[in-house]
């Protein structure tokens, strides 16, 4: 077993950053989970992490919108700045944080309330509608962003969790652009789903690329090569490779990387 | 191994095999089961049948129609309609003049005391009260109801045998007699009991009620639920959301839940030693009745809080986490609406149990002899338990059936309550 961090190959950088992570290790306990990633992450592309399962894509993805400080015994380390701005420091305030960093989790979690709720949530909660016309707007318009107004117009009032499992995935999305992020974080948003949903998520990702940086994890291939403009391999807590998604998937330069993704591997 | 080689049609056999093991620990299982909730059965059943068949006689009680006639001779000699004359005139001798009149024949001091007896003290202070409130009635004649000795009402119910010895009973026989004349002439006869609903305690069987108990109960029950909900969600909420999780807050936690095994009669003393003797509360109040039983009910009610605050999916958190809302809102707004059901659980298991103590009441004096009603939480009262106890102590039979008639009340009041929570909670869960 080989403990020390390895040097990512490829280009950590890219010319217009979002994220900027720097040497960037987290703690779980004992356990290294991430060990010291260096990545930048770009606005208006998306950023595909792959890697074997517990290598420590999840982990990485929640320090982005510092959702490891709800994980007792956790700990990050490192440097991560958001535009320009570390998001560990004294001043920046957390809930403002994750207003600019969108989360969709992997198993679609929408709150036990009404379709319309669980969209006028994020806006309420930050004021950003100044009366019901706004909010009804806003609503109106991220539904049609996540492509699911159409199946829910004529049921708004009723509760989220009545979805399908797609649909709810699309209320989160719906829920999350709601309160229009500079950045939405995905960890494995189609595991759940079909491949006629999954293909749908898909083509919303790509429509959100125009306006949003978009990091996604996932475990297919394909959808990172669909999806993504930047790919990251991680493997057992290291960032090994980080590059253009056409680079990467036609010729990798890591050997663990080409084990991956030519399926030698997990 | 040989397990590997075996062919498909030996693993069917030895499946087949331990199948009927299976089937047959399953049997004995459910066997052991059903024989439990029998059991059970039984003994709830006996328990409840027991307790009306003792106490169901208790909500009718026997009444005697007499005709009153307000005499003023004897009310008001003067007819100046002074109030407090009205007050201390002699109703009893109104009583006894109908009594009188129904039985002309019945002459000798001895045996006219015996005829007197027939009918309750609380038949003059009925007269007395419905002369003191309406004095225009001075000089009319009236028929009412009054209340019949409990002795009677014992014989009329059949707790005492008619034919028994007389020196087995506490009539004599020609009391018996006259009875039966008054039951004849439909004179004599069950009613509903009013008294027992609307009198505070008395040393007369047929006077007592449970209604100061009841109101005491209530007034301690509600201090009791306005104190320990609150405070109880707010300490659970706290420590399961916010607190930190260092060595302080395991020590709390384990003091809570040592808390909740702590037996009651400690809490009763800890109120004496605290709210009356150091707080100088007055005695048998209901405040302090309510806040022991806040002391009692509140680590069954962080306890259940806790788990019903556990029991709210992780996810939910971290969507709205992830939302961006803080913490108090993601508590405020997800997490609690999701526990309240849970918490009104642990609030009916509290509150049911605080309705049934007594021992912490008896320590801070809510077990003296109180004939009022309570007015307000600083006036002493007792509870419905402490009420059953005080009863059950006395020799009267009339006392017997009002124990078990206080336990109804209190049984039925257990069940209004609890009926009223578990619709709440259906409420609150059938949001989605
Ligand atoms: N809350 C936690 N406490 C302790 N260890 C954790 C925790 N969460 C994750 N880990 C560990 O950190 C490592 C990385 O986990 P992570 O969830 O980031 O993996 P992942 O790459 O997302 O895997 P998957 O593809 O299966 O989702 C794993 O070894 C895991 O066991
Ligand atoms: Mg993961």
């Amino acid at each position: 077993m080989n403990d020390a961090p390895k040097t990512t190959i490829g280009t950590i950088t890219v010319a217009e950053p979002v994220f900027s992570c720097r040497n960037v290790d987290v703690y779980y306990g004992d356990k290294h989970a991430i060990k010291n990633v260096n990545i930048d992450i770009g606005r208006k592309q998306v950023l595909a992490m792959i890697g074997p399962s517990g290598c420590g894509k999840s982990t990485f993805l929640r320090c982005l919108n510092r959702m490891n400080d709800t994980i007792v015994g956790a700990r990050v380390e490192g440097n991560i700045t958001l535009d320009g701005q570390d998001i560990h420091d004294k001043q920046q305030d957390v809930v403002q944080l994750r207003a600019r960093v969108g989360m969709v989790f992997q198993k679609p979690n929408p709150f036990p309330k009404s379709i319309y709720e669980n969209v006028a949530y994020g806006p309420r909660i930050h004021g950003l509608a100044a009366n019901r016309g706004e909010l009804d707007e806003i609503v109106n318009q991220s539904l049609r962003r996540a492509g699911l107004w159409e199946e829910v117009k004529d049921r708004l009032n009723q509760p989220g969790t009545s979805l399908s499992g797609g649909q709810q995935q699309r209320l989160c999305i719906a829920r999350t652009i709601a309160v229009n992020p500079e950045v939405i974080l995905m960890d494995e948003p189609c595991s759940a789903l079909d491949p006629i949903a999954t293909a749908r998520i898909e083509d919303l990702i790509d429509e959100l690329r125009e306006s949003y940086a978009i990091c996604i994890v996932t475990h297919s291939m394909q959808q990172a090569a669909r999806v993504s403009q930047r790919t990251a391999y991680f493997h057992l807590g290291d960032l090994v490779e980080v590059g253009d998604t056409n680079l990467i998937f036609t010729n990798p330069q890591a050997k663990l990387t080409e084990d991956y993704i030519t399926g030698r591997f997990g | 191994m040989s397990s590997t080689n075996r062919t498909a049609a030996e693993t069917q056999a030895l499946v087949t095999r331990s199948l009927a093991r299976r089937y047959r620990a399953e049997r004995r299982f459910r066997f052991y089961g059903l024989t439990a909730v029998l059991a059970g059965l039984v003994f709830v059943v006996f328990l409840f049948g027991t307790i009306f068949a003792q106490g169901l006689s208790v909500f009718q009680q026997s009444y005697v129609k007499i005709e009153v006639f307000y005499d003023p001779e004897i009310i008001d000699p003067a007819g100046t309609r002074n109030p407090d004359d009205l007050v201390t005139a002699d109703y009893q001798a109104l009583v006894r003049a109908s009594l009188k009149a129904r039985f002309p024949e019945i002459e000798g001091r001895r045996d006219l005391r015996e005829l007197y007896g027939l009918v309750s003290s609380a038949a003059s202070i009925e007269l007395q009260q419905r002369i003191t409130s309406d004095p225009s009635a001075i000089g009319t004649r009236e028929t009412r109801w009054v209340l019949a000795d409990d002795t009677v009402d014992m014989l009329i119910k059949g707790r005492v045998a008619r034919n028994a010895p007389e020196d087995e009973r506490r009539l004599s026989d020609q009391q018996v007699n006259w009875i039966a004349a008054l039951e004849r002439d439909g004179a004599l006869a069950l009613r509903f009991n009013r008294a027992f609903f609307s009198n505070g305690d008395s040393r007369d069987p047929e006077q007592a009620g449970v209604r100061g108990a009841l109101i005491g109960s209530l007034l301690t029950l509600f201090i009791t639920l306005v104190l320990s909900f609150p405070i109880g969600v707010g300490a659970a909420v706290y420590l399961e959301e916010f607190a930190p999780r260092n060595r302080l807050t395991d020590i709390i936690e384990v003091n809570i839940n040592n808390l909740a095994a702590v037996p009651s009669i400690v809490f009763g003393l800890l109120g004496l030693a605290m709210f009356i003797g150091f707080f100088g509360l007055p005695r048998s109040a209901p405040l302090v009745g309510g806040f022991v039983l806040t002391l009692l009910t509140l680590p069954t009610i962080i306890i259940a809080s806790r788990a019903a605050l556990k029991a709210v999916p992780p996810s939910i958190r971290e969507a709205a986490l992830g939302m961006g809302a803080s913490r108090l809102q993601m508590v405020a707004h997800h997490v609690l609406p999701l526990a309240v059901p849970g918490m009104l659980t642990g609030a009916i298991i509290g509150m049911a149990r605080a309705l049934g103590e007594s021992a912490p009441l008896l320590m801070i004096g809510m077990v003296a002899f109180i004939v009022e009603v309570p007015q307000g939480v600083f006036d002493p009262a007792t509870a419905l338990p402490v009420q059953v106890f005080l009863w059950s102590d006395l020799p009267e039979r009339g006392f017997i059936e009002r124990t078990s008639g206080a336990i109804i009340v209190l049984l039925l009041f257990l069940l209004v309550m609890n009926a009223t929570a578990v619709l709440l909670r259906n409420k609150f869960e059938k949001r989605w």
